[in-house]
């Protein structure tokens, strides 16, 4: 399955382009030097009731420079691949250090990290997206669409395709050398109802975004073909659906909508830099200190969560961070406990860890690094119930499945989330749709109510792909995996459903 | 892992690097006249280079986290096949044969499968400043701001607060060729700053656009931040339900922003979102707001001036690759309280028999107000004050019905002063719905939206008193 590296970006001049910015550096009198090429591919589709609206291929390429100087951050970027440019961009970290001298307190320090070795490192994917012709990703696309716009229960389909290739070349003034690839895919397909008596509704397919290549569209990790087939009668199903009442019920949390509660909830609350207050001003901070591993109760004693960069087909999995340190695996809830965090280099050494966990990333060479979240899991129950064994379990409740709307408070401790389909569940059994149902709680209150987990067949690795944090924005991807789960007594509210006209 | 075997392959990367060095960058003229040409065999092309220069910082709690100077090159070709229009875009320097590959997968990309006829391109010919070179930024604006941001932390008063926050400055100078014969030049600089400062559990955030970051009196800015945190020491309990709000500017322009986002005429005209009617059709005529509340965009409008055409690398719901070139006249989406004009590209215009209204990056709203929020404070006998708003997202597109948060800075209003600080709080409200509720317009006036401050920083908005705002959940 794995393959081989772009031979396009292994032709660049990567390795003399190092060299001069590194010895540049190391001329100006910088310290913890490195350098970064960074080539990311983007192919987007938008097709409207089968037919193309939008086609575009971005291609984003360019090196960046990051060092220390008299104990200050200098980072610079720069579009040319030359080695003037590159010596340029050097020169101008220093200049930028210089300049930002007056806003900095304490020296820079980063956690001490072994000489990453010489190497290279590419995600598992079957078929390049990009080696799949526009018109065939375009017809598979409008197949999907066709499918479901002959349902009558369909009125409109909006069909969107993403496949991104990265490159990513990092060496450092210790001797790192590192060459990496990583390709994912998203598609994503949303069916508009015909309101013919009941409500407007709209229903999104679940597959999330994956590390995996075209292989995807076609059954591998996801069956698109059983979910198209379901789509048409759960959309007339929402279209009947009846409003929520407010109040305290029992959720069955399907894996297709838990994994972007665990995200902003887990994921996010769990970054250290976060936890020093370095998000202040944008993302957020989090309730969780620097102090709270070992003594934070985070949720219930089944609640077992992992950190990594290593899970197959993930899309925070990668070989060798934006800091030259290697993808590991740990622990951040065990036994409902908070027992780690995540960190890059700088917040590794203001914490007083030994080492990082290797979560530093750059959006594009633009872009300093930033500490971003590693693919978050939630594990199941071995010899866990499946879905229907967990809805069986409940005797009012509601069960929610697919992620919608999410908003959290910038202490991630406050949170609403929406679903694509909620159901009543009264006696252990589905009842029929319900709309507008808002779940909202507290996070250690929502995860101390986890009262049951699915086992591995109820098992889902979702992810977002568009993830937002730092100043300025970049984006990044991190998948979760997880199974469903019951949470006792959360509070819905009811949201939407009157129109004004 | 494994071992890198063109980690060995230095002869090959130095004779790539050694052909680099020889020829001098090419302009971004001469890329866009070259795509051109390359694309003369479609039925039309449209070349949009944009050059920019940023350099940011950003700190907190009192010290610098990160910061960074970048140049940046985007180029983008959409060329024309049928009925169909393709694009690709390339952000870094481009050489012969990359622009070659550019445009050949712009090409690619037209596949001619849609079903209506494309657009002819706007036509037009040369504009004078065609042939100027990209706007350089002031390298010393980077120096000059953090001095005085330092200073700033510095001089922190007593009981001292500790500040957070990020400072950008961009100039982006774009080009736009198109094979009907435009030749476009735009400039835009662009700068901001927000600051958030913290004392005891307490926050302020205050957010400014403006031309040039190193203009700013940040000292100025901490002291309001500081008098804000001093406002008050007292605590008080929320519980959900329905209150008077006070908005002050910046959580107006995130809603306005919002609602702006959404008023696409396609859309509507489609069934879908806040502005379609029942039925069919949009909501062109229909009353908002029964105060006077006009929400417009001009590109020339004094400070807050933006791009007088249409620039856009891809099409979306509300813009379309076509319309590139597209001169941008002052409109008004919302005129004394009515719905007059949604986003439209010039097909949706023609579907809907409407003018072509195309985006305009900026927003204004006015209400005819000439109060500052101090003077709204003053003559309320009890509202909560929201300065900030955080998390916006859809829960019920239909109603652009949007839940979000209030940040640094909830406070209660009792008898004309603020008497206390309130815990954040969520809402689920409709930007729409929420004009309709509208009791009092303040004076408009330049802000930074703080969710979509980093996208949009030319916004004028006033304070607005809304009733019935819901609230619907309180942190505790």
């Amino acid at each position: 399955m794995r393959r081989a590296v772009d031979p396009s970006f292994l032709a660049l001049p990567l390795e003399p382009l190092a060299h001069a910015a590194l010895t540049r550096a190391g001329e100006l009198g910088a310290r913890d030097a490195s350098f970064r090429i960074l080539r990311t591919r983007t192919g987007r589709l938008r097709l409207r009731d089968g037919v193309v609206e939008a086609a575009s291929d971005s291609v984003d390429i360019g090196l960046g420079v990051r060092l220390v100087y008299d104990g200050t951050w200098g980072y610079a970027a720069a579009a040319e691949l030359t080695t003037e440019a590159a010596a340029g961009a050097a020169r101008q970290a220093v200049e930028v250090a210089i300049a930002c001298r007056p806003l900095r307190r304490a020296p820079v320090t980063l956690a001490e990290e072994a000489t990453c070795p010489r190497t290279s490192w590419v995600s598992p994917y079957d078929i390049d997206p990009f080696d799949v012709p526009e018109t065939e990703r375009a017809a598979l696309l409008a197949g999907w669409s066709h499918r479901l716009l002959n349902s009558s229960a369909v009125e409109h389909v909006l069909a969107l395709f993403t496949a991104v290739r990265e490159n990513r070349f990092y060496a450092d003034a210790a001797g790192a050398a590192v060459i990496q690839q990583r390709v994912r895919v998203h598609p994503m397909v949303t069916a508009f109802g015909r309101a013919v008596g009941g409500e407007p509704a709209s229903l999104r397919t679940a597959g999330p975004p994956t590390g995996r290549g075209w292989e995807y569209l076609g059954g591998a990790g996801w069956d698109f073909d059983a979910e198209l087939a379901e789509l048409p009668e759960q959309l007339a199903a929402k279209s009947r659906a009846r409003p929520v009442r407010p109040g305290s019920y029992d959720l069955v949390i399907d894996a297709s909508n838990l994994w972007l509660t665990i995200h902003e909830t887990v994921g996010h609350a769990t970054e250290l830099d976060r936890a020093l207050g370095h998000e202040a001003s944008y993302a957020g901070t989090t309730f969780v200190t620097p102090d709270g591993p070992g003594t934070l109760r985070f949720g219930a004693p089944l609640m077992n969560v992992t950190a990594d960069r290593t899970t197959e087909h993930g899309l925070a999995t990668i070989g060798v961070d934006d800091e030259g340190v290697a993808a590991q695996s740990w622990e951040l809830v065990r036994d409902g406990v908070l027992i780690g965090l995540q960190t890059d280099r700088r917040t590794a050494a203001l914490a007083g860890a030994s080492r990082s966990t290797g979560c530093s990333f750059a959006e594009s060479a633009e872009y300093p690094p930033l500490a971003r979240m590693p693919n978050v899991c939630l594990r199941p129950a071995a010899g866990g119930p499946d879905v229907a064994g967990l809805i069986s379990g409940v005797e009012d409740g509601i069960y929610l499945a697919g992620a919608n709307s999410w908003s959290i408070d910038p202490r991630r401790e406050h949170f609403q989330f929406t679903a694509q389909r909620c159901h009543r569940i009264r006696s252990g059994r589905l009842d029929g749709q319900l709309s507008g149902v808002a779940y909202q709680g507290e996070t250690t209150g929502f995860w101390g109510g986890l009262a049951a987990l699915g086992g591995p067949a109820t098992y889902g690795l979702f992810g977002a792909d568009l993830c937002g944090k730092g100043q300025p924005v970049q984006v990044a991807a991190a998948s979760h995996g997880c199974p469903a789960a019951v949470f006792s007594g959360v509070r819905v509210e009811r949201v939407g459903g009157e129109r004004r006209s | 892992m494994r071992t890198a075997p063109a980690m060995r392959a230095a002869p090959a990367t130095r004779t790539a690097l050694d052909e680099q060095r020889a020829p001098a960058a090419r302009s971004p003229q001469e890329l866009a006249l070259t795509a051109l040409r390359l694309a003369a065999d479609c039925d039309d092309c449209v070349a949009i280079a944009e050059d920019s220069s940023t350099v940011h910082v950003r700190w907190a709690a009192d010290s610098l986290t990160t910061n960074g100077a970048a140049r940046s090159r985007r180029f983008t070709v959409v060329c024309v096949r049928g009925p169909s229009a393709g694009v690709a875009s390339h952000s870094g320097a481009l050489d012969d044969s990359s622009l070659e590959d550019l445009v050949a997968r712009a090409k690619q990309a037209a596949r001619g499968d849609c079903a209506e006829p494309a657009e002819s391109l706007i036509t037009g010919s040369a504009a004078e400043d065609w042939a100027l070179p990209p706007a350089e930024s002031d390298a010393g604006v980077l120096a000059r701001f953090a001095a005085k941001a330092g200073a700033a932390i510095e001089r922190a008063g007593s009981p001292r607060s500790s500040l957070s926050g990020y400072a950008e400055q961009q100039v982006s100078t774009t080009y736009l060729a198109s094979s009907s014969g435009l030749l476009l030049r735009h400039e835009q600089p662009r700068g901001l700053l927000d600051l958030v400062a913290t004392r005891a559990g307490a926050s302020a955030w205050r957010g400014v656009g403006t031309a040039c970051v190193a203009d700013l009196d940040v000292g100025s800015l901490r002291a309001q931040l500081d008098q804000q945190l001093g406002w008050t020491s007292r605590r008080a309990e929320l519980w959900p339900g329905k209150y008077e709000v006070l908005l002050a500017p910046a959580a107006v322009a995130d809603l306005m922003l919002q609602l702006y986002q959404a008023a696409g005429a396609g859309e509507a005209a489609g069934g879908q979102g806040p502005f379609s009617r029942s039925g069919g059709g949009a909501l062109l005529g229909q009353r908002l707001s029964p105060a006077a509340l006009t929400l417009r965009s001009d590109p020339a409008e004094p400070g807050l001036e933006c791009a007088p055409v249409l620039l856009t690398r891809a099409s979306t719901d509300r813009t379309s690759v076509l319309d590139n070139g597209l001169p941008l006249r002052p409109t008004s989406w919302i005129t004394d309280g009515v719905l007059t004009a949604l986003v439209q590209t010039r097909r949706t215009a023609r579907l809907t028999g409407q003018h072509p209204s195309a985006e305009i990056a900026n927003l204004v709203l006015e209400g005819g107000g000439d109060a500052a929020l101090a003077e709204l404070i003053a003559r309320t006998e009890r509202a909560l004050l929201v300065t900030s708003v955080w998390y916006l997202r859809d829960v019920d597109p239909q109603r652009l019905l949007v839940t979000g948060l209030t940040r640094d800075g909830g406070y209660l209003v009792e008898h004309g002063e603020v008497v206390a600080r309130l815990p954040d709080f969520r809402f689920n409200e409709s930007p729409v719905e929420l004009l309709g509720r509208v009791s009092e317009v303040g004076r408009s006036e330049p802000t930074l939206p703080r969710e979509w401050g980093e996208h949009v920083t030319r916004v004028a908005m006033p304070a607005l008193r809304v009733r019935d705002f819901d609230v619907s959940a309180v942190s505790r």
